[in-house]
């Protein structure tokens, strides 16, 4: 027998972790299921998604400045600078981009979904719209998520893209690169084994994004802590997923290179 | 139930031979060993204004909420209208829903939308139910509770009475044949608590609408009721007119009236 104090985090572990499917089987279902609402779909992918591209754009282009700065002095003591184009095309196409872009979504939309649902779920707004004969769930829940699910990709690319022109801008100050040089290096190394894996698991981060932030918000407890817990555990549980579906998208990536 | 003080109050305020809107029977509501309805039992008729009192945690909100479907009970039949709510689908439920109108204690008015996209939100799927323009008749339900000039203005910028007026024209515009009050003048100073008072009066004399209060306000009680339940461990301990229970011996009632 485990002890109580390893039984009862593991218990809610577990619970939790039930209840998130739950939440995203009936997802699955509800999605297909007529009236869709498209108008709402429209403004949560403008919320969500344009309204994060600055923050997005701006982490993108620091990520580009800062990983060509670190790694330019290595790469010119073994004469390999010529190798930073394709080396930072790689690490952001595969895996800092998606990652990094994906933690800060769920920083800013993991948070504000599970507050704004939070929030609705205690003031009765949820209650008011299921009596005025709207469902609530395919309104507020599937809507969101279909929104994170599409955007989140869009902005990875966006996100990739600023960071390499980031990269290039050191590349041109420190080497005199020009901008088609430096993108016909970058792609010349780029296949689409490395692009496909990393728009996948982005659309993955972005339904584990808007799935915790609604469940976590859907399922706020009454009063005001409860929509703070709301905030909080759905940027901190959405960042732990993103890791694991980051490490799974690898293996199965791994294993489909090694084929 | 046999004991139960509800025997030696008549109904009078209807008469038998009406049919109810409303009926409630046998309804029991558990939170695990909560009991919080216990088999309560009540009737509704058009045109009268039932107050329901009892103290806070005796489940007044917990039967509010049974009645529109936004919780399950365990047991029990809830007929509204001759539908039994309790065995209706989701479509069904949402068209009945259609004839109830609710006004949440808290306004309960959706905060990223604007006095015009709240109104509107009812209307959005229920279209068969409107015979002039959407445009026309959030307008009118402005009107109906004085507050046009608020139309564009975010519930943000209200004030609490007008938060619960423009909930009231939310509720009104499907022009629904029963209302729910869950605590309609809770939160207000006694002159905004007179007007919403005023406003529950009017749509009842307008429209001969079936309302359903609850209140802890005994002078708002006084004010709109037909008939009162006064609901005691999740029973309707004592039912019949504000003069009749003012009037009762019974400590418990008694101690409402104090």
């Amino acid at each position: 027998m485990l002890p109580n104090y390893l039984f009862e985090p593991l218990r809610i572990y577990f619970i939790e972790a039930g209840a998130i499917t739950r939440f995203a089987i009936r997802f699955l279902k509800e999605v297909f299921k007529p009236p869709y609402e498209f108008q709402e779909f429209f403004k949560q992918c403008f919320l969500l998604g344009y309204k994060t591209l600055p923050l997005v754009g701006v982490t993108g282009f620091i990520m580009g400045l800062v990983l060509t700065l670190q790694t330019r002095p290595t790469l010119v003591e073994f004469g390999a600078e010529a190798w930073m184009p394709s080396m930072v095309g790689i690490s952001i196409v595969r895996e800092i981009g998606p990652v990094v872009t994906a933690l800060i979504c769920a920083g800013k939309i993991g948070s504000s979904i599970g507050a704004e649902l939070g929030s609705m779920k205690v003031t009765e707004q949820i209650d008011a719209m299921e009596v005025s004969g709207t469902n609530p769930f395919r309104y507020l829940i599937v809507t969101r998520i279909l929104a994170t699910t599409i955007m989140i990709p869009i902005l990875v690319i966006l996100a990739d893209f600023i960071a390499m022109t980031g990269s290039y801008l050191v590349e041109n100050l420190k080497g005199a690169v020009t901008w088609q040089l430096y993108f016909n290096q970058v792609f010349a190394h780029l296949d689409f084994s490395d692009i496909l894996p990393a728009t996948v698991k982005s659309f993955f981060f972005g339904f584990a994004i808007g799935l915790v932030g609604c469940y976590k918000g859907y399922k706020a407890e009454k009063g005001t802590a409860g929509v703070g817990r709301a905030a909080n555990s759905a940027v901190v549980i959405a960042s732990m997923i993103l890791f694991v579906i980051d490490f799974l998208a690898v293996l199965v990536a791994d294993v489909f290179y090694e084929l | 139930m046999k004991d139960s003080p509800i025997s030696r109050v008549s109904h009078q305020s209807m008469p038998a031979s009406v049919e109810p809107v409303l009926l409630v029977r046998d309804l029991q509501k558990s939170f695990g060993n909560n009991h919080v309805l216990n088999g309560f039992n009540m009737e509704l008729f058009m045109g009268e204004n039932l107050v329901i009192i009892g103290k806070s945690g005796s489940g007044k909100s917990v039967l509010i909420k049974c009645l529109v479907g936004l919780m399950e009970p365990d047991e029990g039949q809830i007929m509204i209208l001759g539908k039994d709510i309790t065995t209706l689908d989701q479509e069904e439920l949402d068209q009945l829903r259609t004839e109830i109108g609710f006004l949440f204690q808290g306004s309960a008015l959706y905060d990223s939308m604007t006095v015009r996209e709240n109104l509107e939100f009812p209307l959005r799927r229920h279209l068969d139910k409107i015979t002039s323009s959407s445009s026309n008749l959030i307008e009118d339900a402005l009107d109906n509770v004085g507050l046009r000039h608020t139309i564009d203005l975010m519930p943000s910028e209200l004030s609490g009475g007008m938060k619960r007026r423009v909930a009231l024209a939310r509720a009104l515009i499907l022009d629904p044949k029963i209302i729910l009050y869950d605590e309609p003048t809770s939160g207000l100073d006694p002159i905004t608590a007179k007007e919403i008072i005023e406003l529950i009066l009017n749509i009842q004399r307008q429209r001969q609408t079936a309302s359903i209060i609850i209140t802890h306000d005994m002078d708002c009680a006084r004010v709109i009721s037909n008939r009162m339940i006064l609901l005691i461990d999740g029973q309707n301990y004592i039912e019949g007119t504000y003069e009749e229970l003012y009037k009762s011996k019974d400590p418990q009632v008694q101690a409402f009236f104090k």
